[in-house]
This record gives C-alpha cells, sequence and structure tokens, in this order.
C-alpha cells in the first residue's frame, strides 16, 4: 500500500516536470520557426528562398535580417528574464523592468548618452542605459527593504520614477538639437531594424552572461517566493541573492533596451506567459521566458514590418497593440490562479 | 544537541530577550510558552540563526553562527510563524522545497521519496498535485511542517505550528512531533499557545515573561496557578484528569472575568 502511494506522488511529479519540459521545447521549435520566418518576410521582396539559391540579397540578409532577428532573440528573452526574476525577487506579479522604472531609467540613460556623446556613440549610449537601469534598480531595493513595504509601495514608487524619468526626458529633449532630438524620439519608439553587429555583440555580452547565473539559481528563486525567513532557514544567502539577480535583471534590461528602445510589455507578459505554460518553478520559468519573451518579439516584428509593408511600424508600438489584449484574454480565460 | 548560553537580543526600540538559557537533548520536545509579546518567537528565531543574539548559541558543538548555512540547514529545520498564502506551485513542489539543503538542480529520487514521505506523515497525499495558493490556511500550515519533516534534519524549530489547525488536527501533528522525536531522535522545539496541548506533549516546558525565563523543567512544575498567574497575568484552575493535568482559565488577573 505504502510502496504504492509512493510510486503515484512521485511519479505525478515526474509527469509534472516531464510536461514543463515538453513545453519548454514546443516553445522553442515555435521560436525557430518564428525566426525563420523573420529571415524570410521583410519590406524588400527577397524571400530567404531567394536569398538562399541566388546569393544577390546577401547584403539585405546579413547586413540587415540576421542582426535583426539576433537582436529580437537577445531583446525578448534579456527582457523577459529580467521581468521573471524581478518578480520572484520582489516576490510580486506586478513587478517588471518596466512596472518598476527601471526602464524610464535606462531610456533616460540612454537619452542623455545620445546627447552628450551623439547617437552614434553606441557605447555612450548602451552605458547610460545600463547606469540609470542600476540606479533605478539599487533604489527600488531600497524601498523593497523599508520593513513597511508592501508590493503596492513598490509598484507605487516605481510608477513615480517612471514619471520622474520621463520628465527627464522630455528635458534632454527640450534642451536637444533637432538632431537630437530625433534620435531620443526614434529611440523611445523601440526598433529592431537599427541593429548592427556591434550592438548586437554589446547587447549579448550584457544579457547572455547573466541567463546561466540565473538559471542555477533556480531553486534558491523559488525559496525566495516562500519567504525570508524560510528560504534563509534552508542556507539561502537572501540578501545576497536579491541584490545580486537584481543587478543582473537591470543589466539585462539595459542590454535589451540601450539599442532598441522602448520595447513595451516583454518584461511583464513575457513571464506571465511561461508562468502559465510550465507553472512557477523556476528551473522551467526562466528558460521558458527567454523563449517566449523572444517569441514575442519576433512574431511582433515579424508583424510589424508585413502588416502594413512597405511601412514598418516600431516594435515598441506593436508589442503593446498585441500584448496588452493578448495578455486580456489569457487573464480572462486561465483556469487556475498563477501566483 | 543545542544550547542557548545567556542569550539576548534587541529591537531597534525595545528588547525583547534578556539572558535566556536552555539545553535540548536529542529526543526532547520543549514547548515554548509566554504570553503575547512575551519574546516566543524572537528565541526560536535566535535558536534557528535567523537573528544574530548577544550570549552564545552552540549546535552540535559548534558555535551556530560558524556552521555554514547549507550544512546549518541539514541540521535544522525552521518553520516561521507566517507560511505564505500565495506560492505558484503545486502542494508537492511546496514540500520539496524542503530538499534544497541536499539538491543541486535536479531532485533525485530520494529527494523526490523524502517529499512523499513527510506529505504522507501529515496526511495530505490528496492534495499533492493542488495548486499551493488553493488549499485552505490550516493545510497551508501542514504543508509548512511537511516541508520542514522533508528536510530531516535533528532538529526542528517550530513557531506555533498548531495555530491555524483545528482540534483533531493540533492532536494528529502534536502526535506526529513526538513521534518524530521518540522513533528518529529528533528534538522538537516549539513554540505553542495551548497549555493543556504542551501539557500533554511536551517532554520539557519553558515559561518566557518579559524576555526572561520565568521557569523551566517538566511541564508539571512548571504549568502551575502560581507561575501561569504570573506570566499570562491569567488564574486558571488546574485539575487532574485521566488524560493529566488539564487547565481551564478562570478569569483575567485585574480584569473582569
Amino acid at each position: 500500500m505504502q510502496v504504492a502511494a509512493d510510486k503515484t506522488g512521485v511519479e505525478a511529479y515526474g509527469a509534472l516536470t516531464g510536461r514543463r519540459a515538453a513545453r519548454i521545447l514546443v516553445l522553442a521549435a515555435l521560436l525557430a520557426a518564428s525566426a525563420v520566418v523573420s529571415l524570410a518576410v521583410g519590406s524588400s521582396s527577397a524571400g530567404l528562398r531567394d536569398t538562399l539559391r541566388t546569393g544577390l540579397d546577401g547584403v539585405i540578409f546579413w547586413e540587415l535580417r540576421v542582426p535583426r532577428v539576433l537582436m529580437g532573440l537577445l531583446v525578448g528573452s534579456g527582457l523577459a528574464v529580467g521581468g521573471a526574476v524581478t518578480q520572484a525577487v520582489l516576490k510580486n506579479p506586478l513587478a517588471s523592468p518596466f512596472t518598476l522604472g527601471v526602464a524610464s531609467g535606462a531610456g533616460f540613460g540612454a537619452a542623455l548618452g545620445i546627447v552628450l556623446a551623439g547617437a552614434i556613440a553606441k557605447w555612450a549610449v548602451a552605458g547610460g542605459a545600463f547606469g540609470f537601469a542600476l540606479v533605478t534598480a539599487l533604489f527600488i531595493l531600497g524601498v523593497a527593504r523599508m520593513k513597511s513595504a508592501t508590493p503596492e509601495t513598490l509598484v507605487l514608487a516605481g510608477v513615480a520614477i517612471m514619471f520622474l524619468f520621463s520628465a527627464g526626458t522630455s528635458l534632454l529633449q527640450f534642451l536637444g538639437t533637432e538632431q537630437q532630438i530625433q534620435a531620443i524620439v526614434f529611440w523611445s519608439f523601440g526598433n529592431l531594424s537599427r541593429a548592427s553587429w556591434t550592438d548586437i555583440l554589446i547587447a549579448a555580452g550584457m544579457i547572455l552572461p547573466a541567463l546561466p547565473l540565473l538559471f542555477l539559481r533556480g531553486w534558491d528563486l523559488n525559496l525566495l517566493l516562500a519567504g525570508d525567513e524560510m528560504a534563509a532557514s534552508l542556507g539561502v544567502n537572501v540578501d545576497r541573492l536579491r541584490l545580486a539577480a537584481l543587478l543582473l535583471a537591470a543589466l539585462m534590461t539595459a542590454g535589451a533596451i540601450c539599442f532598441t528602445g522602448v520595447i513595451g510589455f516583454i518584461g511583464l507578459v513575457g513571464p506571465h506567459l511561461a508562468r502559465m505554460m510550465v507553472g512557477g518553478d523556476h528551473r522551467f520559468l526562466l528558460p521558458a521566458s527567454a523563449l517566449s519573451g523572444a517569441l514575442l518579439v519576433l512574431v511582433s516584428d515579424c508583424l510589424g514590418r508585413t502588416l502594413f509593408a512597405p511601412h514598418m511600424i516600431p516594435i515598441g508600438i506593436v508589442t503593446a497593440f498585441l500584448g496588452v489584449p493578448f495578455f486580456f484574454a489569457l487573464l480572462i480565460r486561465r483556469k487556475r490562479e498563477f501566483w | 544537541m543545542l544550547t542557548a548560553r545567556n542569550i539576548s537580543y534587541d529591537y531597534p526600540d525595545r528588547q525583547v530577550l534578556r539572558g535566556v538559557s536552555l539545553s535540548l537533548a536529542p529526543g526532547e520536545v520543549l514547548a515554548v510558552l509566554g504570553q503575547n509579546g512575551a519574546g516566543k518567537s524572537t528565541l526560536l528565531r535566535c535558536l534557528a540563526g535567523a537573528l544574530k543574539p548577544t550570549g552564545q548559541v552552540v549546535l552540535d558543538g559548534r558555535p551556530l553562527q560558524s556552521v555554514p548555512p547549507g550544512e546549518r540547514a541539514r541540521l535544522l529545520a525552521f518553520v516561521p510563524q507566517h507560511v505564505p498564502t500565495r506560492l505558484p506551485m503545486t502542494v508537492f513542489e511546496a514540500v520539496l522545497l524542503g530538499r534544497r539543503p541536499y539538491l543541486s538542480w535536479r531532485p533525485r529520487p530520494q529527494d523526490l521519496e523524502a517529499a512523499w514521505e513527510a506529505l504522507s506523515l501529515l496526511g495530505l497525499e490528496e492534495l499533492a498535485q493542488r495548486e499551493f495558493s488553493e488549499i485552505s490556511g490550516g493545510q497551508r500550515q501542514k504543508v509548512a511542517l511537511a516541508r520542514a519533516l522533508a528536510q530531516e534534519s535533528r532538529l526542528l524549530v517550530m513557531d506555533e505550528p498548531t495555530s491555524s489547525l483545528d482540534l483533531r488536527h493540533q492532536l494528529e501533528v502534536m502526535t506526529l512531533l513526538c513521534a518524530q522525536a521518540e522513533e528518529r531522535d529528533t528534538g522538537v522545539i516549539l513554540a505553542v499557545h495551548d497549555l493543556n496541548l504542551a501539557a500533554r506533549y511536551a517532554s520539557r516546558a519553558l515559561l518566557l515573561c518579559s524576555g526572561r525565563v520565568l521557569a523551566e523543567g517538566a511541564p508539571d512544575e512548571v504549568l502551575t496557578e502560581a507561575l501561569i498567574r504570573e506570566a499570562y497575568g491569567v488564574d486558571v484552575l488546574r485539575v487532574q484528569t485521566g488524560a493529566g493535568a488539564m487547565l481551564f482559565p478562570l478569569s483575567a488577573v485585574g480584569g473582569r472575568a
């Protein structure tokens, strides 16, 4: 009797993790398919088959489409994993680099970089974005550590910071030259089309190293959700984990948006979408978030390029227009509480 | 196994523990008693390593603060007073969290079996695949206990582990804890409000009053009418029954009955 019972419980968990792994594979397959489609479609009529067959449009393919798709993969995974980690660290399903003002901080930093060093100075733009993302993340962390800080307090603080930094960005636009204003405004739309190979290398350097570091802390992030005291009693260095995870999330967010601009909503929707598919275990949730975030970005970008071709709609606009209704549909249709 | 020598702890605005000493041997069940604010939770947190008191806490022959957190987690399991109400995972996964000190990434078969055994001990098999956020408060408290049992530690430190449970489940949990102490030589320290529960199940009791140890010893020696009056400000009637001494609260001292 006891042996039989043992089997059911353990087997059920095995089946659960198997289902999760299978869903991650499905996400990966969808992502691969959308990457191929992204390479094949565009405002230029050069299809993938044409490109591969003739090699005529090699320049368009290698200098425009491949970087665009790679940047989309990086940005989507960076924002979504950053969002999932922020939600865990602050124990707040509303948290994301956007709702906490980290993205606005990065936007202000990028604008400052554009004004001070010019839009060509990629390092200044990226550095500014990262610096201010970091400052904002640390500030939010400070607020979170205050004893009375509830999830509501954090989101309120984030909204306040968002207003502060958008005012700062407006001030920079007010003071800047016409060229600078144009660069800042264009940046704020969110756009993958300007991605160069250098941009990709820098963004990859900011996003990719953080992924395995966070993936390996899956258990500890799970424990954080159960409460600081419980996590600490199970051997987790809570303060260090929270600080490191939030810094990595800020780095990823900055890396994701410093060249492409504000691509809204992925940081919030990506993790929730992943959570609905694979549950709350961060060992599965983080990889699933990376995949679902990247998928959302690529699909949005494809639609933005083709819906009103030959006009391209910046991806920041498409993700919001598509992501919000999609997210509401999921929220309304869901059968269980996911958080 | 666990010894505290003259420990004190201050919060920024008030002193909570003053010179508390105690010791716990394997297989003992120690009930920590005292009214609200007497320092029970603070004492347990100090013993579990969540707070750093002045004085000395010795775990397994070593100062508690010098035991690495991962190793400490294999020796001592702590159940805080407040159990989270929402966790985005199933009940089984919540219990499996207790295996963290033994895990790197993938749970081994023995981890899954330990989690399942802990669930079965608390009679939670039916709930294993339910979402943690959907079960009742009493069930969540039992899940927290199962998580601690899954930790397979030699010491259990529990802050009011029966506070959300109904009568039947209180008795079941206390019986289970005593069985753990007896069969596995686990040392158990728990804060409780129900004096009768303490009198019946604990092998020793420690009565706190304003952060000091008012009395310590066998439950029968500690739970006297005079000491309870001093610690809780309540007059009680103590009656010897077939199931041991029972305490009946009569009236608050200086208040209206």
